[in-house]
């Protein structure tokens, strides 16, 4: 077990230790004994998203379906508005004597403004819950951890937890099984 | 023991790969130096595009006269051209959104790829509407965006509609598919080592690091996209037909339009996807992902669709008949027996005939004629459109005023300028961006699933065993 220190800056802060762990499996294994040690300002990093780790983790639901709810009625509403304004109030047009307040033939473009406005909110919505775009994130000091994005699975718990003590949080990293571990500076 | 056994599905990914590997397979495609062939290819799209460009000024400067419209042939080529790229769209969002509700692995192979395919084809798609308008400068008419005549778009006319479905899906499509795109672009500017690409994919990345806790805000959001994204695929085409059915013309004013040009759309989307992947695996060396499996799950698909376009053809024409409309029924006699009998019968050639060759397991696995195949398929989805559009308005209640349409050069050249639109944003897709969903493709291996090490963490597979038909005595 290897056990580098990355070189550090006098001045720059701590801003959490990060292990990585072999595989999938060895990382599920790795969040659920974080979770019991009572860390909770922590995350783990793979490069797809792993079968159960939610559980392991101990994620609250995501919030994304109350936003996308909430965009997606708004859209509802707003093209049956507008289309109510621009027909009905605004400029009524006698179109081979159908009433202004054609219901039936305004489904379509209701249908596809709430289609749009509820993938806005999912999509923008998605990156708002993930923090993104993130212009600055000292994880990316680690020349290790590009392989988040290859084949590499970590876990970071950060310096802000309550409980955090680094030789303690090395100990816990050694005993999960690590291979290897470092300290993150901002 | 019972006759039937269950068997479990091939492996996905062919060879031997772990997760570096794909990673190393899919970027090393846009982080090596451009092959010579690309820029040929290049130039010719490049050239294509010039044509369009120049076919286009030509259109906007003369006005839509140059084009073979004439009365009562009104709507010609633009119109099949725009049905037709529309339709190549579908299958893309099929692939990326239907096929991921019903958990069908296999597409994370091909999704990527058939979502760029979904982009740029609506693209060439919109080029259409855009330049049959006559009076570009003033195609903003068709939002409801204030205009000096103070009046709004009629929002009891379908092509208004088709404004706002086509529109979304774009929005959408591009919205998905750069979802899907962002832990790629992350992977892609950890692995770059020159600056430029590093800045480029980190500003496309938007600072992902595949944290576990955004991996689950992701998930969630894939799924409600793919939620959203299943019944606008249907709609839109569904709408795209309205501009026929909402019509009074016979052969068009029919409730059998919607889901037929659905399906014929997934039809021909299908057989694009396949042209453009048989060729894209071979140059690029892609068969351990795109496998001959996947081109048979295709096959099969087409197999399906081209046979409920078939019998919508039919069931057409049984309603035609069965209606007792003397126009409903003279317009299909006419179809099959008039002027245009040509088109009817290469429509039905290639896209009721040639799809059945696929009942043959060795044919569906056939490269080569796959390959053949799909493209026949496309020349008949054009040919439907041809057939739909052209027929039902050159003959319809007057014979008096009955007509022959015929194209000029001008319609020819903006079609076949379009393929350079096309070609152009697909090679440069392949070069810049992965081609392959990477970090889908990776949850697939089975290296992936959790369940497949012990708890020493040691790796177990399953081991898939296919087991051999057993052939019963008489």
């Amino acid at each position: 077990m290897s056990t580098a220190k990355t070189q550090t800056i006098e001045t720059s802060e701590l801003y959490g230790i990060l292990a990585e762990f072999k595989n999938p499996r060895a990382l599920i294994d790795a969040s659920k004994i974080v979770v019991e040690a009572g860390y909770d300002k922590f995350d783990t990093y793979a490069p797809f998203p792993i079968h159960g780790i939610d559980k392991a983790m101990n994620l609250p639901k995501s919030k994304l379906g109350w936003i996308v709810l909430t965009t997606g009625t708004m859209g509802f509403l707003g093209a049956l508005s507008m289309m109510y304004f621009m027909s009905v109030m605004d400029y009524p047009l006698n179109i081979s004597g159908k009433p202004f307040f054609n219901a039936p033939a305004w489904v379509p473009v209701t249908f596809e403004l709430t289609v749009l406005l509820s993938a806005f909110g999912a999509v923008f919505g998605m990156f708002f819950l993930n923090g993104l775009p993130k212009l600055h994130n000292p994880l990316f000091n680690v020349e290790r951890f590009k392989k988040a994005t290859d084949d590499g699975f970590f876990v970071c718990i950060e310096a802000k937890d309550s409980k955090f003590q680094a030789d303690l949080v090395r100990q816990l990293f050694e005993e999960a099984g690590a291979t290897h571990i470092e300290e993150v500076y901002d | 023991m019972s006759k039937y056994e269950y068997v479990p599905e091939p492996a996905l990914v062919k060879g031997n790969h772990d997760f570096a590997s794909i990673t190393k397979l899919v970027t090393d495609v846009n982080l090596r130096p451009t092959p010579k062939l690309w820029y040929l290819f290049m130039l010719i799209a490049n050239a294509l595009l010039g044509v369009f460009l120049f076919a286009v000024g030509y259109l906007i400067w003369e006005g839509t006269g140059v084009w073979g419209l004439m009365n009562p042939v009104g709507w010609g080529w633009a119109i099949i051209n725009f049905v037709w790229w529309v339709g190549i769209g579908h299958a893309g969002t099929l692939i990326s959104a239907i096929l991921f509700l019903f958990r069908q692995d296999w597409r994370t192979a091909i999704n990527r790829f058939a979502e760029a395919m979904t982009i740029f084809a609506v693209i060439c798609a919109l080029m259409f509407p855009g330049i049959h308008v006559g009076r570009i400068w003033v195609i903003y008419w068709v939002f409801p965006i204030p205009n000096q005549m103070a009046m709004w778009p009629n929002f009891n006319s379908p092509l208004l509609w088709d404004v706002f479905a086509v529109s979304t899906y774009f929005t959408v499509s591009l919205l998905f598919w750069y979802v899907g795109l962002v832990p790629d672009l992350a992977t892609l500017r950890d692995k770059a080592t020159d600056k430029i690409r590093k800045i480029a994919y980190g500003i496309g990345a938007l600072g992902w690091t595949g944290s576990n806790r955004a991996w689950w805000n992701y998930e969630k959001a894939y799924m409600i996209l793919a939620g959203l994204a299943t019944p606008l695929v249907l709609s839109v085409h569904t709408i795209v037909s309205f501009d026929f059915a909402v019509s009074m013309i016979p052969g068009w004013h029919t409730t059998i339009f919607p889901p037929y040009f659905v399906a014929g759309a997934v039809f021909s989307g299908f057989a694009m996807v396949l042209t453009l992947m048989l060729i894209t695996r071979k140059v690029y060396g892609m068969e351990d992902i795109m496998t001959n499996d996947h081109m048979e799950k295709m096959n099969i698909i087409i197999l399906v669709t081209g046979s409920m376009v078939g019998f919508a053809y039919i069931m057409e024409f049984f309603i035609a008949w069965y209606s007792g409309v003397e126009y409903e029924k003279a317009i299909f006699m006419l179809r099959a027996t008039g002027p245009y009998w040509w088109a009817y019968w290469t429509m039905m050639l290639c896209n009721v005939i040639s799809p059945q060759v696929f009942w043959f397991k060795k044919l569906r696995r056939h490269v080569g004629f796959t390959f053949f195949i799909s493209i026949v398929v496309n020349i008949g989805m054009w040919f439907e459109r041809f057939v739909i559009t052209v027929t039902s308005l050159a003959n319809d209640y007057l014979p008096s005023s009955w007509g022959y349409f015929s194209p000029t050069i001008w319609d020819v050249l903006t079609y076949v300028g379009t393929f350079g639109i096309f070609f152009t944003l697909f090679l440069a897709f392949l070069r810049f961006l992965p081609m392959i969903a990477i970090a889908e493709i990776k949850a697939v291996l089975p290296q992936a699933d959790p369940h497949n090490y012990d708890e020493n963490h040691e790796y177990h597979p399953h081991i898939v065993e296919v087991p051999k038909p057993k052939v019963e005595k008489v």
